[in-house]
């Protein structure tokens, strides 16, 4: 009796009317001993009044739950919001994919750009951490999600020049990717990605260093991972990374394979990611993450995430050793995917099946 | 007599708001209590009873490996806010008030278990943005009901509800209910987790005032080591259907399989009358000739090959604790 007391106390969600402690409660409950009849009605009635209002003051708080960008989305009702990460760097969130930005003495510097239609509201929210002219921006994948406000910020940017600059050259931002993007937007095509997008800058090998606002900012080449031209930006002084798509806080790692994407390139660097990482304390804090999407990680997250996308890949490559086709795996139950679906399954143009199939492809290609 | 009347009064007397109690001290949890295990030996493998896990979690948990709290990232995992009170428990709790009109500010709470710091904010603020950091302890705001503390803690990293393998989600939020009766405080939580639980997790333990608060030891230095060499990027666990350590546990306590793959109808009564019907586990160690045992039974409800309740390789089963079988 008493457990359904308690029940009523802690019961704050509808559909738990049934609730009672956990195992082995039982035991201790005996201290009421024989009052257990008389304290459940003092109890209950008692509580009644006081821990309704407990009911209804705790029923509205809960952690939010990591969603995928909407789908045709009206644009002018979409909001972006900053949230400082630590040191120099901030994140811009609720403009596509995630983007950060870098303020200090000199400059501003921003990792990718979010969707176009965002890019006014983006500008607005860089101006209000800092008036210091957007000198550099880093692209870290393909997706238009990442890279459509490009053309927006570079030319509200300007570079260190006085006036139009040697051959005339535009005063306006200077637009960094890997050698790799580049190619696969041109390989794509001016009139699916507008050249305004294309990064003019770019380098080639694993790495390009950067000294911006007092700080190293080295920009690493992840090889093969969600595209063949993806790449990471490590902000060395204040401790945070910005992971592109490789780690995305509402869904499996997109694998676009058409464009180069690799599971090994993701779990590579996902794994990159984990040697470069530093926790402050018992695996939290440190080395703080922006994500491709979602919120602002730590090693921890990213551990767990990587758990999740190797164990994932090593189940569907033991099925495939096993002689299992594509569409044996897919009916799997428990699918490889199961444990995890509730968490990442979210995405519907990126789902668990998806991104089953994509490993199954990359896989078959690699044997 | 004594204990019921001061039930009544510390009730009565709760509805006002504006009632409140002082958990100011040190705090110890206790060992030999029925938390005792989870405080020290810790569960063996596949020892879910009695929780309302989904589907999902129970996955999880089946495919662990132990192995995998041996990588160093994993060697320092916090015990996540609603397991840490039954960690092998010590806590100091004082307040911070406003220096001239002592309004209650937050109360902290540093906890020896992973030398955890957490502050419960009791002056109104509201919680962070989505797209803020998780931590262990999350982020939580107080209020009183009485003179009983409501908590509510989001933000919660991913982490466990039975120690290492069965998971809880980065989106879970606890709500704790603190309760004094003079030297024991009575700890309620209740999580819910909508990705690893099919109802709320409730859970209650009771600790005990120190009378020696300079005996509380705050440090708890923990730092990864190499556990053996592995391949860059291994991640151990076993493939669906396939972790010989299903049974162990079930067999030597002389339990029906399904019992120890945890479910919510676990926590009610009436599982009691289904348990008289189930066959008693049969645990056959890897490499040995399997037994013959019972036909498994009949799930209740409908699970997918290698789930609860369905016959699969995972009829046989686990070595208990910490990285043991590795």
């Amino acid at each position: 009796m008493i457990m359904n007391s308690r029940s009523r106390l802690v019961c704050p969600a509808a559909g738990c009317r049934n609730m009672l402690p956990a195992r082995g409660h039982r035991q201790r409950l005996q201290f009421w001993g024989k009052w257990g009849v008389l304290l459940t009605a003092a109890f209950g009635f008692l509580a009644a009044g006081g821990l309704s209002f407990a009911a209804q003051q705790t029923q509205q708080i809960r952690t939010a739950r990591q969603t995928p960008f909407p789908k045709k989305p009206d644009w002018s009702k979409l909001e972006v919001e900053t949230l400082h990460v630590q040191g120099q760097v901030h994140l811009i969130a609720g403009a596509g994919g995630n983007i950060a930005v870098q303020t200090g003495p000199s400059s501003v510097l921003v990792v990718d750009s979010g969707y176009e239609q965002m890019s006014s509201k983006v500008l607005a929210a860089i101006r209000k951490l800092s008036d210091k002219p957007i000198r550099t921006i880093i692209n870290t994948t393909l997706m238009e999600s990442h890279t459509g406000g490009n053309a927006a910020l570079v030319k509200a940017g300007a570079a260190l020049q006085g006036g139009p600059g040697v051959g005339q050259r535009p005063n306006e931002g200077d637009l960094i990717g890997h050698s790799k993007l580049l190619a696969l937007m041109t390989e794509i095509g001016r009139d699916k990605i507008p050249v305004e997008r294309w990064p003019p800058s770019v380098f080639s090998g694993k790495q390009k260093d950067l000294y911006s606002n007092d700080e190293p900012v080295i920009i690493l080449h992840v090889p093969n991972a969600v595209t063949a031209g993806d790449s990471m930006v490590w902000f060395r002084k204040s401790d945070v990374i910005v992971t592109g798509e490789i780690f995305n806080q509402a869904s499996f790692p997109f694998i676009d394979v058409e464009h180069g994407g690799t599971i090994n390139g993701i779990i590579e660097g996902l794994n990159t990611l984990l040697d470069m990482m530093v926790p402050k304390h018992n695996q939290e804090g440190g080395t703080m993450v922006i994500p491709g999407y979602g919120r602002i990680g730590d090693e921890h997250d990213v551990l767990e995430y990587r758990d999740m996308v190797t164990i994932i890949r090593d189940r569907v490559q033991a099925y495939m050793k096993k002689g299992m086709t594509l569409q044996q795996i897919k009916a799997l139950k428990p699918s490889p995917t199961y444990e995890y679906e509730p968490r990442f399954n979210r995405d519907p143009d990126w789902t668990a099946e998806m991104f089953v199939e994509a490993i199954y492809k990359n896989l078959s290609v690699a044997k | 007599m004594v204990r019921f009347m001061v039930l009544v009064i510390v009730l009565g007397g709760g509805v006002p708001a504006f009632a409140q109690v002082d958990f100011t001290g040190v705090w110890n949890g206790q060992t030999g209590w029925e938390d005792g295990p989870e405080r020290v030996a810790g569960p063996s493998l596949v020892e879910f009873l009695g929780l309302p896990i989904n589907d999902h979690a129970r996955q999880w948990g089946l495919a662990y490996r132990a192995g995998r709290l041996s990588l160093p990232e994993h060697q320092c995992q916090v015990h996540p806010v609603h397991y840490i009170h039954r960690g092998p428990f010590a806590s100091r709790i004082w307040e911070e008030r406003d220096p001239v009109t002592h309004q209650l500010i937050a109360i902290h709470q540093a906890i020896n278990t992973y030398e955890q710091k957490r502050t419960i904010w009791m002056d109104g603020r509201p919680h962070p943005s989505p797209n803020a950091p998780h931590t262990w302890m999350g982020f939580s705001t107080g209020v009183w009901e009485g003179n009983m503390l409501t908590i509510t803690t989001t933000h919660i990293k991913q982490g466990w509800y039975r120690r290492e393998n069965l998971p809880s989600s980065d989106e879970a939020t606890t709500i704790e209910h603190w309760v004094r009766n003079g030297n024991v405080w009575t700890h309620i939580s209740v999580t819910e987790d909508p990705n690893y639980l099919a109802e709320p997790l409730v859970k209650s333990e009771e600790l005990t005032l120190n009378p020696n608060p300079n005996s509380f030891n705050p440090f708890w230095q923990c730092e990864y080591i190499e556990e053996g060499e592995r391949a860059r990027g291994e991640v151990p666990h076993y493939l669906p259907g396939e972790n010989p350590w299903v049974a162990e546990y079930a067999a030597d306590h002389k339990l029906p399989q399904e019992v120890t793959l945890g479910g919510p109808e676990q926590m009610y009564p009436e599982y009691r009358e289904r348990m008289k019907t189930l066959p008693i586990a049969v645990f056959t160690p890897p490499g040995e000739t399997p037994q013959t045992q019972s036909p498994p039974p009949a799930p209740a409800v409908a699970a997918p090959p290698g789930q609860r309740g369905a016959p699969g390789p995972q009829q046989q089963g686990g070595r208990g604790g910490r990285g043991q079988q590795e």
